[in-house]
């Protein structure tokens, strides 16, 4: 027998006191005495960390009751199986309405056309040359100009992208910060897709990096969501669409993007 | 600045002088030579008029169309039938002049020998192909999840919606005539009688209610039994229901099938077996009821007595429609293409005539009802009930669930419409595929044919809807214009127009 299981021992040999039922009545019927008492007389940390675990029991008694109430409630109606109505040979399937939601968002934003031109990033930090590019001095010929650079950030290239000869390239964009895919955001839903990048629209430092394909944050890229099937009101499929990065891709190691709409 | 175009590539210029060769040549003339020619029904295969020898160059459908008519005795050119002409060499395909002329001169046919012609009798109306939007009717507050065309006329139109109310359309004048109040659940199934005079819609809310659709009057209380929701509703043929005392069939998710009295509003009878939500109930011509479940089967029952006659296992999943081979002529009872002009006035007249036109349609799918059913797994079966409980042919080539099925309205194709974007095309007779329609770029939900089984229109998750040229498989009109999902289609019974509704909110109606 374990050493410290003696009031078990003894209650099993000789049994409860007799006014053991009493006495429990009794100690439960004081507890919101005694808790009254500390709430208002307790000071200090002490009346500090009391509030605290008063505060946290008062939530479980609260979600015990709400359970409790829920399970004796008769709902007047079946429950329609899903918000939006749906035709009898759809019920019951598991759609994916991701898409479909962010289709008709879309269209419904596009009705209104204010916000057509807006941004969810309107300014961006500036980015020097001198952050953005590393001056490569190996080799015999570029160590004595240094004309070629190396591009320090992420950077998209399309996929027919072959380097140029060692002799003419003048930009290098390191193959470890190449990025093919953005997680895209759909601002309204909060439905985050990973969608193949097409390609390099604006970046706002300088039509420069626009062209070598830096992706820095406040960067619109050209994502395909050719996947969610969208489609427009002529019933063609829409493929690219615009989406603008939120994160600051060199320090994530990942690309995120709120799409436009 | 005008565009300068490069000058053509070599390649371009020798396909280019390659074309303008060919265009030189004439094409071959006909050779000289009479062919023995017999024509004969398609689906029965009986001769049509005597054996006929026309000379090669005059084997054009066209001339064999007037020549049939001619050897038929159907001289008046107002008696005249179009005919369609198959292949005689046996693979069911088109007729084909040159085919003919092409054997004749590799020696494989001989002008001897009969050449046995396929042929059968079209539909002596044309429907043109619906191509533009004559009314975007708003109206509903929600999606719209079922549509049906009145029997007799294109003119009305009903709708089963998300609001929990159903629309009479007057689709003349391209606005709502009545609302049918009363559901508080979202109305998933519209249906017509065959007679256009008691209008049925199922709800979510486990009730099926009558209209009376010339006035937009409800017929009665909610008719009450069913457990969970109404998944489908089916009339009892005109020619098939005793006089005074329509009766329909509703299918619900609580697993049963409800056979209503539509005058006192009672259940007639319960027919319980399945063991899963029911989706689809059909009444058929001769006494049985047909219904699909989502426990794999198929049950046919029996209406007089009210117990289950076959169950069809074939299915590996969910069944989720049903078609029938004279499902056309049960819709659409005593009235003709021409719709209420030349209906009868008596009922025993009206009768005949719905079980003349049952008769008929009974003729071409060989005499007994046929059952087509479409499934989750992607496949389909075809049913001969009445002979026996194994299916004809299994149909295979959809790569997603399939939906929705439907014979045409003559009962010579079936069309499906799967999940996997495409339509396809069946023969009726034997199962055999004929066509993929692609065009579609999203699910297709839903499809109908013309009532001369010439165009077929489908209805898809990309928002558009499509007419297709059932003959040669081809788009024949694009139909752009929903701005979301198209849940329901239907085509009108006199051809005239289309109406469709989806998820947003307007019913649309085309036409020619």
């Amino acid at each position: 027998m374990p050493q410290n299981e003696y009031m078990e021992r003894f209650q099993k040999q000789h049994g409860r006191r007799l006014d053991h039922e009493e006495r429990t009545r009794k100690r439960t019927a004081r507890e919101a005495h005694h808790a009254s008492e500390k709430a208002q007389n307790l000071r200090g940390l002490r009346a500090k960390l009391y509030q605290q675990k008063r505060h946290k029991e008062k939530i479980q008694m609260k979600k015990a009751i709400k359970q409790q109430e829920e399970k004796n409630v008769k709902s007047a109606e079946p429950a329609q199986p899903s918000s939006t109505p749906l035709p009898s040979y759809l019920l019951e399937r598991s759609n994916t309405t991701n898409a479909k939601a962010l289709s008709s968002a879309i269209k419904n934003k596009r009705a209104e056309k204010a916000a057509k031109f807006s941004v969810p990033l309107p300014k961006v930090r500036g980015i020097s040359e001198a952050e953005m590019f590393k001056v490569v001095k190996t080799g015999k010929k570029t160590a004595k100009k240094s004309w070629k650079r190396m591009i320090t950030k992420p950077t998209f290239v399309g996929p027919d992208f072959t380097r140029r000869p060692v002799k003419y390239e003048r930009f290098i964009r390191p193959m470890g910060l190449r990025y093919k895919k953005a997680n895209v955001t759909h601002p309204e839903l909060g439905v985050t897709v990973q969608l193949p990048i097409i390609s390099v629209k604006k970046n706002p430092q300088n039509p420069m990096y626009t062209q070598l394909g830096v992706l820095t944050k406040g960067t619109i890229i050209e994502v395909n969501v050719s996947e969610l099937g969208l489609v427009t009101a002529g019933g063609k499929v829409v493929w690219g669409r615009w989406a603008q990065i939120a994160n600051n891709p060199e320090n994530d190691g990942c690309v995120n993007a709120v799409l436009l709409v | 600045m005008a565009t300068v175009l490069p000058p053509p590539s070599k390649r371009q210029k020798t396909a280019a002088a390659a074309r303008a060769r060919e265009q030189v040549s004439p094409p071959p003339a006909a050779p000289e030579g009479t062919q023995r020619i017999q024509f004969r029904d398609a689906d029965t295969g009986a001769a049509q008029g005597p054996v006929v020898s026309v000379s090669l160059a005059d084997l054009s459908p066209k001339n064999l169309s007037l020549l049939l008519n001619s050897l038929l005795g159907n001289i008046d050119p107002a008696d005249r039938l179009p005919y369609r002409f198959y292949n005689p060499f046996g693979d069911g395909g088109e007729f084909d002049q040159a085919e003919i002329i092409k054997r004749y001169q590799d020696g494989t046919s001989n002008t001897e020998l009969q050449l046995d012609i396929p042929c059968r009798a079209e539909a002596v109306f044309k429907v043109k192909p619906v191509t533009r939007c004559s009314a975007s009717i708003s109206g509903h507050g929600a999606s719209i999840l079922a549509t049906a065309f009145s029997p007799a006329t294109s003119s009305k139109l009903a709708t089963g919606s998300g609001d929990n109310t159903a629309r009479i359309f007057d689709c003349e004048t391209g606005t709502p005539q009545h609302t049918l109040k009363g559901h508080t659940g979202w109305v998933l199934a519209v249906a017509w009688s065959p007679d256009e005079g008691i209008l049925a819609t199922g709800s979510m809310d486990n009730t099926v209610r009558l209209w009376d659709p010339a006035k937009g009057k409800p017929l009665g209380g909610p008719l009450k039994g069913h457990t969970k929701w109404i998944t489908s509703i089916s009339w009892e043929p005109y020619h098939a229901r005793d006089p005074g005392r329509p009766r329909l069939a509703s299918a619900s998710k609580d697993f049963t099938i409800r056979i209503w009295d539509a005058v006192s509003g009672h259940t007639d009878m319960a027919l319980t077996g399945h063991k899963e939500c029911v989706t689809c109930v059909k009444w058929g011509g001769s006494g049985w009821i047909y219904s699909a479940s989502r426990d794999r089967t198929v049950k046919v029952w029996d209406v007089s007595r009210g117990t289950l006659v076959h169950t069809l296992n074939a299915h590996a999943h969910w069944v989720n429609h049903l078609a029938l081979s004279t499902e056309f002529a049960l819709r659409t009872g005593y009235f003709d293409h021409k719709g209420r002009k030349e209906a009868p006035d008596t009922v025993e007249s009206r009768k005949q005539k719905a079980k003349e036109r049952y008769d008929a349609a009974l003729k071409t799918s060989g005499g007994t009802e046929r059952l087509v059913s479409a499934s989750d797994d992607c496949t389909m079966y075809l049913w001969e009930p009445s002979k026996s409980t194994k299916h004809i042919q299994r149909m295979v080539g959809h790569q997603k669930q399939i939906n929705h099925v439907t014979f045409s309205a003559d009962g010579v194709m079936i069309a499906s419409a799967g999940f996997d974007n495409h339509v396809k095309l069946w023969q009726a007779k034997d199962g055999k595929f004929l066509y993929t329609l692609r065009g579609h770029v999203g699910a297709v939900y839903q499809c109908a044919f013309s009532p001369d089984s010439r165009l077929l229109v489908s209805g898809s998750k990309d928002t558009t809807l499509k007419a297709w040229d059932v003959r040669t498989g081809k788009l024949a009109e694009n139909l752009p214009g929903h701005q979301d999902e198209v849940f329901a289609v239907d085509w009108a019974p006199d051809g005239e127009r289309v109406g469709s509704g989806g998820q947003d909110k307007a019913v649309r109606i085309w036409r020619h």
